[in-house]
C-alpha cells in the first residue's frame, strides 16, 4: 500500500511536470519529448492500477505510432526549432486563467464528491484475456464501428495528404 | 490509495492540455494538447473501472486510444494541408472566417 503510494507520487510528478513542461517549452521537438515522458508516466499508472492491456497499448500505439506521426508532422511542416517562431500566442494569460478555471472547478467538485473515498484495491484483476473475452462479445458492435472508423481516417488522411 | 488521487491527476492534465490548445499557436502543438487531454480523459475510465470492479472501463480507455489515433492521422494530414496551401501552420493565421 506505502509502495503504491510512493510510486503513485513519483509517477505524478513526472507526468505533471512533463506537461506543464510540453505546453510551456519553446522547442517543439522537446515539447514530442515531453509528451513521450508524460505517456509512459501514464502507461506506469495503469500498471498500477493492474490494467496491463492497456498499459501495453499506450505503448504501441501512443509512444510507438502516435508520436512517430508527430515527428513526420514536425518534420514535414518545417516547423522552426529553437524560439524563431514565438510559440505562444499573444492570449495566453487569458488561456491560463481558463485553464485554472477548469482545473480548479473540477477539483473542486472531485473533492466535495469523492472527499477520502479509497480506492477498491481488493475487487477482480482482470488479464487481458478478459478484456479481450469483453471487447469480442459485449463490446463487438462498438469494435466494428471502430475498425470502419480507423479505415476511414487512414483513407481520409491520404486523400488529404495527396500531392495533387 | 484515493480514488481522488488519480481523478485529480486527470482533471490537472485535462487542464493543461486545455491551456495548451488555447495558448499555443503552432498546429501540431495544438494536436500534441488535444492527445493530452484524451490521456486525461483515459485514467478517469479505468480508475473507475478499478473502483467498481468491471472491466468496461478499459475497454472504453481501449477505444479512445483507437479514436485518438484515427484523429491525429487525420489532424496531421490536415495541417500538412494548410502548411502546403499557406506555407505556415501558425494557427493565428487562418482567419479567414473572421466577421
Amino acid at each position: 500500500m506505502v509502495a503504491q503510494n510512493i510510486f503513485f507520487g513519483i509517477l505524478a510528478a513526472v507526468v505533471v511536470v512533463s506537461a506543464l513542461r510540453m505546453v510551456t517549452t519553446k522547442n517543439i521537438v522537446h515539447a514530442a519529448l515531453y509528451l513521450v515522458a508524460v505517456l509512459a508516466g501514464l502507461g506506469a499508472l495503469y500498471v498500477l492500477l493492474t490494467a496491463e492491456f492497456v498499459a501495453t497499448t499506450q505503448v504501441l500505439v501512443y509512444i510507438g505510432a502516435v508520436m512517430v506521426l508527430f515527428l513526420f508532422g514536425i518534420m514535414l511542416t518545417k516547423a522552426p526549432l529553437g524560439d524563431m517562431m514565438q510559440m505562444t500566442g499573444k492570449q495566453w494569460p487569458i488561456a491560463a486563467l481558463v485553464a485554472l478555471l477548469l482545473g480548479g472547478v473540477t477539483v473542486y467538485a472531485l473533492l466535495d464528491r469523492f472527499g477520502s473515498d479509497r480506492l477498491v484495491m481488493d475487487g477482480p484483476v482482470y488479464k487481458t484475456a478478459d478484456v479481450s473475452d469483453e471487447v469480442f462479445s459485449t463490446y463487438i458492435i462498438p469494435f466494428e464501428a471502430v475498425s470502419v472508423l480507423l479505415l476511414a481516417a487512414l483513407i481520409g488522411a491520404i486523400v488529404l495528404a495527396r500531392k495533387d | 490509495m484515493l480514488l481522488n488521487q488519480f481523478l485529480i491527476l486527470g482533471a490537472v492534465l485535462f487542464s493543461v492540455g486545455v491551456y495548451g490548445v488555447l495558448a499555443r499557436r503552432n498546429g501540431v502543438m495544438v494536436l500534441m494538447s488535444i492527445e493530452l487531454m484524451l490521456n486525461a480523459v483515459n485514467i478517469n475510465l479505468v480508475v473507475f473501472g478499478v473502483q467498481h470492479g468491471v472491466v468496461s472501463g478499459q475497454v472504453f480507455a481501449l477505444f479512445i486510444i483507437a479514436v485518438a489515433a484515427a484523429e491525429v492521422g487525420v489532424g496531421l494530414a490536415i495541417v500538412l494541408l494548410l502548411y502546403r496551401n499557406r506555407t505556415s501552420i501558425d494557427v493565428e493565421d487562418f482567419d479567414l472566417m473572421r466577421g
